[in-house]
């Protein structure tokens, strides 16, 4: 082990540049597992589901950021029948709704995976665009132009969900029915209503994530098994549906792992997730920034 | 006493198959069919029961597979010893993973579990001894007697191995255990406040569940001749156990022998004749389709079938 203080600044800003983007795509299970308590484990399917459509569009020659973007509508309908479907078979049944609805989504995202494997195959997949593959130059540092792009879009995804979430009617809805639904119930609004709208928007963050995700580095459909361990580490290190948390958190993580990355070696780096959430379960499972 | 009598009855009947001339292919089904009905037992004493959701399954199955090749390796010990030593390794595993989160809610149980598996893979890959990424060659020592072979042979302990699963899944149902666990199940809250100590017996069930899965674990180096992490920790055991318990039905130990029984064996017929990743396939659409549409199981169809012709 090489220890010395530039690698340690080199980590570090790596770190920053990971740690937004693991917010980013986060971010939608803050929303969906944090603020309305869905157990979404395929949350991370469906985000590598958002990188192999952005590959499809990509190679019709556009840009992979804005394929992501277009991609956001058919997302959102995708949320909307996910969770329609999960409330009519599990929530409106209350009894037993905890291992079956994990169930369902546990087999979601193996259906997800391997429905991906049978379309394109287990090799890796990646996206061409002009600032993938070159480098900003900065002093002795090298930052790839990959990274930054998908820092730009993080930030700005992060900043725009928590200014929907605190000024808008809608935004408040939601937060509202993560507060109290019962109250909500009594106030004549439908829960069930603005819960479907809630994770239509939060599937719909997922395919601008996933986009990302294929940005920063080649995909294979077995990806998401690592995500689920980054994302869910995340969410309860936020605190389950704090947004700014999320960025905290995404932040501690990216750090975290990219300084064990640097210093330790690229097969230690995927279990800082995992360490780190079983941690925060054991010791403080209310999260660093719980409400 | 009438169950004892079958099992007895199984036995002598395996061990008959076992030194018969039939074919080698059936064996290796049969290992893997075993297998299976073996971890959905296992995964049903605390899934099942308690209504806590394992995703972990091949971690506990990985530790007892990883104790077994280190044993071998270190002493050479034999088998039973490997399985011992599995399934102890494995209960410890359970024990640790539920002190840190079965305090919780059921949802950060079942992230834990994966954490561990991950966790788990990690440290092997980067453990030398064991073979890390690449994995492990085994030469195996020589066959004991009266068996002809290697896949006979372990054949014979897999049976062996998930008839003492269900055996313990059945003690533990009827049990002042199993009654408390069910009581987790309706409704924790309640069950705390009539004085059931929840945390103890969710953790009584989760070092059971976990050193069984050590156990199952233990013989499959000894089975491949070889380990390697990647298909060790592979997630399909996860779905294996989970998909074995629901589509059985969770609520009785012959749930998940049901459920496994039809699924493994369904699965085989399709690695056969088609490939391997559509049987993985087939096993999440047949989750994802009982749990909303017979949430019960094949044990309640049955049963809703019973009362219906009544």
């Amino acid at each position: 082990m090489i220890f010395s203080l530039d690698l340690l600044t080199e980590a570090v800003i790596f770190g920053v540049l990971l740690g937004c983007f693991y917010a980013a795509v986060s971010i939608g299970l803050s929303v969906s597992f944090g603020l309305l308590d869905v157990p979404h484990v395929a949350h991370p399917a469906v985000m590598i589901l958002g990188s192999y459509f952005t590959y499809l569009l990509a190679n019709q020659g556009l840009d992979p950021i804005l394929s992501g973007v277009i991609l956001m509508p058919a997302f959102f309908v995708l949320g909307v029948l996910i969770y329609r479907f999960y409330y009519e078979s599990f929530e409106k049944r209350g009894s037993e709704a905890g291992v079956r609805g994990l169930a369902f989504f546990f087999g979601l995202a193996f259906i997800i995976e391997i429905g991906l494997i049978l379309t394109f195959g287990v090799d890796q997949r990646t996206v061409r665009a002009a600032y993938i593959g070159s480098s900003w130059e900065l002093g002795d540092y090298r930052i790839p132009y990959r990274m930054l792009v998908a820092f730009g879009v993080a930030l700005a995804l992060t900043l725009a969900l928590t200014i929907y979430l605190s000024k808008t009617f809608i935004g408040r809805a939601i937060k509202a029915v993560a507060q109290d639904q019962g109250a909500l119930r009594l106030m004549g609004a439908n829960p069930v209503r603005i819960k479907q709208w809630a994770f239509g928007i939060a599937t719909a963050v997922s395919a601008l994530a996933g986009a990302m995700v294929i940005v920063v580095g080649p995909v294979e459909p077995s990806m998401d098994r690592l995500y689920i361990g980054r994302t869910f580490c995340i969410v309860v290190l936020a605190g389950l549906g704090s947004m700014t948390g999320t960025l905290a958190s995404g932040l501690i993580l990216g750090i975290s792992e990219s300084i064990v990355l640097m210093f330790f070696g690229a097969s230690w780096a995927p279990a800082v997730a995992f360490g780190l959430l079983l941690v925060v379960l054991g010791i403080r499972p209310q999260g660093l920034f719980g409400r | 006493m009438k169950y004892w009598i079958s099992v007895a009855v199984i036995l002598v009947l395996t061990l008959g198959v076992a030194l018969s001339p039939v074919n080698e292919y059936f064996f290796f089904a049969a290992y893997f069919v075993l297998t299976a009905i073996a971890l959905s037992t296992a995964w049903n004493i605390l899934g099942g029961y308690a209504g806590y959701v394992n995703f972990g399954t091949p971690a506990f199955f990985g530790v007892g597979a990883y104790t077994a090749v280190v044993l071998f390796k270190w002493l050479g010990a034999p088998l039973p010893v490997q399985i011992v030593a599995g399934a102890v390794m494995g209960g410890l595993l359970g024990f640790g993973v539920g002190l840190l989160t079965l305090r919780l809610r059921g949802i950060f149980f079942a992230i834990g579990t994966i954490a561990v598996i991950f966790i788990m893979e990690t440290l092997m890959i980067n453990w030398r001894y064991v073979g890390g990424a690449t994995g492990l060659q085994l030469v195996r020592p020589p066959v004991s007697v009266p068996f002809d072979t290697y896949a006979r042979m372990l054949f014979m302990v897999i049976a062996v191995v998930a008839v003492v699963a269900v055996s313990i899944a059945r003690y533990v149902q009827d049990s002042w255990i199993g009654r408390g666990l069910r009581a987790i199940r309706d409704s924790e809250e309640a069950a705390e406040c009539s004085g059931v100590p929840t945390l103890r017996l969710k953790l009584i069930a989760c070092v059971i569940s976990g050193g069984l899965m050590g156990a199952v674990g233990a013989p499959m180096p000894m089975y491949l001749s070889f380990i390697e992490p990647a298909s060790t920790f592979s997630l399909n055991y996860t779905i294996a156990a989970l998909g074995g318990s629901i589509i059985g039905g969770m609520s009785h130990w012959g749930g998940p022998i049901i459920g496994a029984l039809v699924l493994s064996t369904l699965q085989q017929i399709i690695t056969v004749t088609i490939s391997g990743e559509v049987n993985v396939l087939v096993v999440g659409v047949l989750l994802v389709l009982f749990v909303v549409l017979a949430p019960e199981g094949v044990l309640g169809l049955f049963k809703r079938w019973l009362r219906s012709s009544k």
